[in-house]
């Protein structure tokens, strides 16, 4: 049997699913991501807390939020400063996280300490997702000189321990929560960059890139028009998994007292300076720690959703289809690879725009074959 | 080959050179070593200043420092040799990193081979379970480790695990309540773990929860936590199910040689567990007995598995040999909690310890400083093994996924071989393959220890030279770590990638 008619006849047995006929990529892609529940679910709790954070105690003494108390302000400690928030019957009370030991509002301070964590997270994602785009993508891409140079940097960058950064940071009187964002975000980059050169070498052999070079395109519209949106998929599941990891960094340098230093506060940070009343005043090691947990879970399951809608592949690949029908997995290589037939070694990343959009044409062709 | 390896040889030095630059330079800017001077009024505050100036060379522009420190460095290719400087309070950082190396060795190493024996175990499983109701609560609960931040978890297993389990110990009694929660937990996890239709959950799921609660409330009742034991009962109990579960992996029920070879193992155990009790209970016994020991187990194990035979000998005698070993293991564990309720009168009854890796000043027999060493490293342990058990579970999974999808899988089932033959050998073995990397990688990560963990538990490891360092504003040290966390993370890089290309041949190293 030829490979054609191979690829006709699985293609015949299997069914497209109605309603994904016709659809662009990216259509399909949001499509499978809003199928995804758990990313749904992590995407309006996420999009919850960060509106809480942000709004409650408003930011940077621009604008002061809708709740009452400043996370700075002391005021006379209630009940000992037990929370009040209660679920049943649902009310905040006067401190629904409680109060610490000098009467400081405890909600207040928890979303001041979650606005800097997700700013150092956010900052984090975006500066590191941004070098490691440029790294990766110049030396997947020109290869050679350009290659070796940018690749030994990363394997510079790598070993030196984050560790180091956020005590340049700490023990300088300056510097402040952005600097340290920065800073982590110039020392976070080098998984990404790993990434998107892998990438980049195995589109870069693709007819495409030919096709436009021959085209007459320039080495930056063939990066920017042609590479770079097929890459997108890695980019985007990455930069998330990066902002997990980012919250996770952060908490744990200012828990160490290398990253956010008071008098302003972190999630990190408030239980650091709270693990000893934990006899006392558990609450006030609790609620942070359940925001940071919140948070990054969120994040990951957000990533999760991501990958899944990027690279359909993964997904189909059932196992217990595989072992009662004859399934043929080789066909979700040849449906992700666009290319009939390719070994699956080949396939690094999901195809997504341009060359990529071939796939959907090809199944309704061969369907109808 | 020798010109690749010649060539990465070259490239890691210069990489280490460059980083360690950089390393330096940030060191220096991180912090001013005199600063707890300038601050003080000491009268003798100028000399103070001047002697530490000398002892760092503050005196020279970090360039030149970086090259003092280097030209020290360099002579440890020479061994006793070693110059990596001092410390501030005048201890040479060799020493430092001689004491720290082997108490983060002993914390790290057995954490991460946990994680990897229960990572891998818990993603190939899930994978061979795709989409079931195991495989999604798997699924959330790794994704829950991942982003569980260490700190949070090392205070919470310091508060639960520590301080109220030993409160628990002083009086070990459990209530129905508990018992029935208990029950109610291990109902739902069996429920989930064995699957099935919904009649079959229930059913697991009610013997489940009835027998977790009635052993509990037993123990509870018979004070077991205060004087715990194995006895030739349970010893017989957990032998069975290893000798039944090894002989599945291995062999196949349906060989029966093996499953009686495997079991005539656990008899012996339980007769050797008397016969060596005299032995063990001698003053002079130490580790090297106990490891003699072993031996004899993996040989006698290989022995009734030769003798039982039949036409396949290598499966008997290795289902039998590790049968033995791990029986073995339970007489072991069984005499190191005869001497437990010893442990706890010498620890006033508070015996999971928190602070440090021993306590100071112990006297007792090599069962008791082994109970001694348990219990301090078991907390950090697992908060060390619940945040990295989650990446090998994914990796494992997904890399086991994709095997499984493989012509050549097919091609096994094709040809008639057993599920557990396509499994065990064919897939499992290849999906491993990947994971080798991400283990040499970890290694190589191993010796920067775990720092938060260290800093919770207040273990002397290299986490805690080197945040030490770097809270002091000493430089020396915080060098020293990165030094020997430098050499060995780029020396596993490049055993990771050789490691991949000698177990896929697909891949090769190009020159």
């Amino acid at each position: 049997m030829s490979q054609q008619e191979r690829l006709t006849d699985t293609l015949d047995s299997r069914e497209v699913p109605e309603d994904l006929k016709g659809l662009s990529q990216s259509a399909l892609v949001r499509k499978r991501f809003l199928g995804h529940t758990g990313a749904i679910v992590s995407l309006v709790v996420l999009a919850f807390v960060i509106v809480l954070a942000v709004t409650s105690v408003g930011f940077g003494g621009v604008w002061h939020g809708w709740w009452k108390y400043d996370w700075k302000e002391t005021t006379t400690i209630l009940n000992g400063g037990h929370p009040t928030l209660s679920l049943f019957p649902p009310s905040l009370g006067e401190h629904p996280f409680g109060q610490d030991s000098i009467g400081r509002d405890y909600f207040a301070m928890t979303m001041r300490g979650a606005q800097i964590s997700l700013l150092v997270t956010v900052m984090v994602g975006l500066i590191s997702g941004l070098v490691g785009v440029i790294v990766g993508s110049l030396s997947g891409f020109f290869r050679g000189i350009t290659e070796s140079i940018l690749m030994r940097f990363t394997d510079i960058v790598i070993i030196i321990p984050l560790l180091l950064l956020g005590a340049v940071v700490a023990f300088n009187s300056k510097a402040n929560v952005f600097v340290l964002g920065a800073l982590l975000g110039l020392t976070a980059w080098t998984g990404m960059a790993r990434l998107v050169r892998g990438d980049f070498l195995t589109l870069r052999e693709r007819e495409f890139v030919d096709a436009a070079r021959l085209a007459g395109a320039s080495n930056g519209r063939i990066i920017f028009k042609h590479i770079l949106p097929n890459a997108i998929g890695v980019i985007t599941v990455n930069t998330t998994l990066l902002m997990s990891s980012a919250i996770l960094l952060e908490t744990a340098l200012s828990y160490l007292g290398m990253g956010v230093r008071p008098p302003d506060t972190s999630l990190g940070l408030l239980i650091s300076e709270n693990q000893s009343a934990f006899q006392t005043r558990p609450w006030l090691f609790w609620w942070p720690g359940l925001f940071i947990v919140v948070i990054c879970l969120s994040i990951n399951f957000i990533g999760d959703g991501l990958r899944d809608a990027f690279d359909p592949r993964q997904k189909k690949l059932v196992l217990k289809r595989v072992k009662e029908a004859d399934y043929d997995p080789l066909l979700e290589a040849t449906q992700a690879s666009a290319l009939p037939g390719a070994p699956l070694s080949e396939i690094v990343g999901p195809p997504v725009a341009a060359g990529g959009a071939l796939t959907t044409v090809e199944l309704e062709e061969g369907g109808r074959r | 080959m020798a010109s690749y390896l010649l060539r990465r040889l070259g490239v890691s030095l210069l990489i280490l050179l460059g980083a360690s630059f950089l390393v330096y330079v940030l060191v220096s800017v991180s912090g001013d070593p005199l600063a707890e001077y300038r601050a003080s009024n000491k009268p003798n505050k100028d000399q103070l200043m001047q002697q530490r100036t000398e002892l760092l060379h503050l005196n020279v522009p970090v360039v030149g420092r970086y090259f003092i420190w280097l030209s020290g460095a360099v002579k440890c290719v020479i061994p006793g040799k070693c110059d990596l400087g001092k410390t501030i309070s005048g201890q040479p950082v060799t020493d430092a990193l001689a004491s720290a190396i082997p108490s983060t060795l002993q914390l790290v190493t057995t954490a991460i081979l946990l994680a990897i024996i229960i990572g891998v175990a818990i993603g190939i499983v899930t994978a061979l379970r795709q989409y079931s109701g195991f495989d999604y609560s798997v699924t959330f609960v790794t994704f829950l480790f991942f982003s569980l931040p260490s700190f949070w978890v090392a205070v919470l297993l310091k508060e639960f695990g520590a301080i109220r389990f030993n409160d628990f110990l002083a009086n070990p009694t459990i209530s129905v309540a508990t018992a029935v929660g208990l029950g109610l937990i291990s109902g739902v996890l069996w429920a989930l773990i064995i699957g099935g239709t919904w009649k079959r959950r229930g059913i697991t799921f009610a013997i489940a929860a009835v027998a977790s609660a009635a052993v509990v409330i037993y123990l509870g009742a018979s004070q077991w936590f205060a004087y715990p034991g194995l006895g030739p009962v349970l010893v017989a109990v957990f032998g069975a199910a290893i000798a039944v579960g090894l002989t599945v992996l291995f062999a196949g029920l349906q060989n029966r040689r093996a499953l009686y070879s495997s079991l005539i193992m656990v008899g012996l155990g339980i007769v050797a567990m008397y016969a060596v009790r005299p032995l063990l209970d001698r003053s002079s016994t130490n580790i090297w007995t106990i490891v003699v020991l072993g031996i004899l187990a993996v040989g006698a194990g290989l022995l009734v598995g030769w003798l039982m035979g039949g036409y396949d000998r290598g499966q008997s005698m290795k289902a039998a040999s590790l049968t033995s070993f791990l029986v073995a293991g339970l007489v072991l564990l069984d005499r190191y909690m005869i001497s437990w309720p010893q442990y706890v009168s010498i620890t006033n009854g508070r015996p999971i310890g928190t602070i440090g890796a021993a306590t100071p000043n112990l006297q007792g027999d090599f069962w008791i400083t082994g109970l001694d060493k348990f219990s301090h490293l078991v907390l950090p342990t697992i908060a060390l093994l619940l945040i990295s058990l989650a990446s090998y579970t994914r990796y494992s999974r997904a890399s086991m996924l994709e095997v499984m999808g493989q012509d050549y899988v097919r091609t096994a089932r094709a040809k008639g071989l057993s599920e557990r033959v396509v499994v065990t050998r064919h897939a499992f073995r290849n999906a491993l393959i990947p994971l080798a990397t991400v283990v040499a990688f970890d290694i190589g990560q191993l010796l920067g220890g775990a720092v938060i963990t260290e800093n919770v538990f207040s273990i002397r490891g290299m986490g805690q030279l080197f945040i030490q360092g770097l809270q002091r504003q000493d430089p020396n040290p915080v060098m020293g770590f990165f030094l020997v966390v430098g050499i060995t993370a780029v020396a596993f890089n490049l055993i990771a990638d050789l490691a991949y290309s000698a177990l896929d041949p697909r891949v090769r190293v190009t020159a």
